[in-house]
């Protein structure tokens, strides 16, 4: 109780996760881990829908259109429009085709995803070495060898910083579901009146924690997936100068 | 499309009626005040220039969606006529962020439903606000002392929750007139009804209709209050007793007949210190300019607003001169 107390509002957030109280105007229990469990559970669902279906349709589009060096204009200008288009804006417009509900608020957030994955894959692409690409064409590798088993792999630190963008912004960007219809951690962030200051900021903190989990475990995926000749050059690669001036060498000084 | 159409068509009846009563009227009399309906006789005369209010400086608050900022420019404008010198901040956010300002003095004045008060900041649960306009006025008058403030006398709309549908709808439920008859309606539960997301847990919207009325239709929590009605993705949803778009004819309001929704007055929180200043003819203006609003005429007012994109700066002004304050 003290240490919660220590906390202070951030204790009343915690407090909120973990035990159900009376809703602020009344007549319900809300919060405790029950709610907040079910909220965070579609929140997940519904970021993870969205995410696996960005990459799904970007990552093969940005691997193809940067190996073939065209397409820059589809994939860094639209992508670019793409993401200057307010989600909520989305989620009005999408409300006349798609109806209320998940699908509305998954497309939207897929529409999210898309930009930073599609790009990051074009530009990891493109930023390949040219002489390994000419010394595996040499070795008669097809087209679909070389960006399997070359592009790909050295791309892979960019791709994964594009899906790792993408998934924080989905991730956050999924407290507006309540205005389609799911409830996900944006309920009580959407409706103090209901839940309070305490559940607001206690629904942001799991937001957070989610966001925060999402990007270790794709972390994790990545050093999962890199190729061990990659991980190992990167190890053996001779280290960079320590200062960031030049030392002067010894001829400099002399002349 | 359908709905910007029909306004149109409603504006270009009004206009022709209008044109048809000022023509009966004869060689103009009195300025008849238009469209807006505010006709109930209220502008007797045009608020004067009062050269003792110059120096005399209020700043007046308003929250952030259409109506307020209506209210906020009409009180502002009604002011600054009489002479005062008035300066508007017309976008505070929610009434917490409103209400701070007004307690810090930051702002002098502002107006704020009677039930919203009594529950956002007098700590009211929702079924204890009283029922009755006047006595819930009556109270949050009182809180309001407590705090230097004065709830000056309300206006005569009441921006409560109302259940509403398409007319379509409503002929295909049999045409219902309450939420009575929606409620003994034999599929009334398989109904569905949309509203904000907050809607879902208020004893005085969703829960409210299963305590009162012993109904629980499905909930579709969403932004759009009138889009899921127009695209037929519910069959019902709560919305304002002064949205513009009632005024269209397209939609029917069922009676609250067992008196679940509070009363939402609108009464201006006016500083104490706020109110000694601009003195008695400040407090008549802004009741004056109060008076002729009833619910059809701040819908109007809303509708100009937000269905004719109209500046809520313009339309209050119109407004103004309209119901024959302002020249």
């Amino acid at each position: 109780m003290s240490v919660v107390a220590l906390l202070g509002p951030f204790g009343d957030a915690i407090d909120f996760v973990l035990h159900e109280r009376e809703s602020v105007s009344g007549g319900v229990q809300v919060g405790g881990l029950g709610e907040i469990g079910r909220f965070a559970a579609l929140h997940l669902i519904l970021s993870a829908v969205a995410i696996a279906a960005a990459i799904a349709v970007a990552l093969p589009a940005g691997l193809y259109l940067g190996h073939k060096g065209r397409g820059e204009f589809l994939a860094i200008g639209v992508s670019n429009v793409g993401r200057a288009v307010p989600s909520l804006a989305l989620l009005a417009f999408f409300l006349a085709y798609l109806g209320i509900g998940f699908t509305n608020v998954a497309v939207v957030l897929f529409l999210l995803a898309v930009p930073p994955i599609l790009t990051n894959a074009y530009v990891g692409v493109r930023q390949v070495d040219p002489d390994a690409v000419d010394a595996a064409r040499g070795m008669g590798m097809t087209d679909a060898q070389l960006i399997r088993k070359v592009r790909l792999p050295l791309a892979l630190p960019t791709i994964f910083a594009g899906i790792r963008l993408a998934a924080v912004s989905v991730i956050a960007t999924a407290t507006i579901a309540p205005l389609a219809n799911v409830q996900t951690l944006g309920e009580p962030i959407i409706s103090p009146q209901i839940y309070g200051g305490a559940g607001q900021l206690g629904a942001a903190i799991v937001v957070a924690l989610i966001t925060l989990a999402a990007d270790a475990g794709i972390g994790f995926l990545q050093r999962a997936v890199t190729p061990k000749g990659l991980k190992l050059a990167e190890g053996s690669q001779p280290r960079r100068r320590r200062l960031s001036v030049a030392l002067p060498t010894r001829r400099e000084r002399t002349t | 499309m359908s709905r910007a159409l029909s306004r149109t068509m409603g504006a270009v009846i009004a206009a022709v009626l209008l044109a048809v009563a000022l023509a009966a009227c004869g060689g103009g009399s009195e300025p008849e005040p238009t469209s807006t309906g505010a006709s109930s006789g209220s502008a007797d005369e045009p608020i004067e220039a009062n050269p003792a209010n110059e120096g005399k400086s209020i700043t007046f608050g308003s929250k952030n969606f259409t109506e307020q900022f209506i209210l906020g420019e009409i009180y502002s404008q009604a002011l600054e006529a009489g002479g005062f010198d008035v300066t508007k901040e017309l976008n505070l956010g929610s009434e917490q962020i409103a209400y701070k300002a007004l307690q810090d003095g930051d702002v002098d004045a502002y107006p704020e439903y009677t039930s919203t008060s009594l529950t956002n900041f007098f700590g009211l649960e929702p079924d204890e606000v009283p029922i009755d306009p006047v006595e819930a006025y009556d109270l949050t008058r009182e809180e309001y002392a407590a705090e230097d403030i004065t709830a000056l006398p309300q206006g005569k709309f009441d921006n409560t929750y109302v259940v509403a549908s398409t007319n379509e709808m409503a002929a295909e439920l049999g045409d219902p007139t309450t939420i009575t008859d929606l409620a003994e309606n034999p599929e009334a539960d398989e109904l569905t009804i949309a509203g904000f997301p907050e809607c879902r847990q208020r004893p005085d919207c969703l829960l409210g209709l299963e305590d009162t009325y012993g109904w629980t239709p499905e909930f579709v929590s969403n932004e759009g209050k009138f889009e899921p009605l127009d695209n037929g993705q519910t069959d019902l949803g709560f919305v304002f007793a002064t949205d513009g778009e009632l005024s269209l004819g397209d939609y029917t309001a069922y009676e609250d007949d067992a008196d679940l929704f509070p009363p939402y007055y609108i009464s201006v929180g006016i500083r104490n210190d706020a109110l000694e200043e601009i003195g008695p003819e400040g407090q008549e203006i802004i009741e004056r300019v109060q008076a002729p609003l009833t619910e059809d005429v701040m819908r109007e007012l809303n509708a100009r607003v937000d269905l004719d994109k109209q500046e809520p700066e313009q339309v209050a002004s119109d407004y103004l001169s309209e119901s024959g304050f302002v020249q």
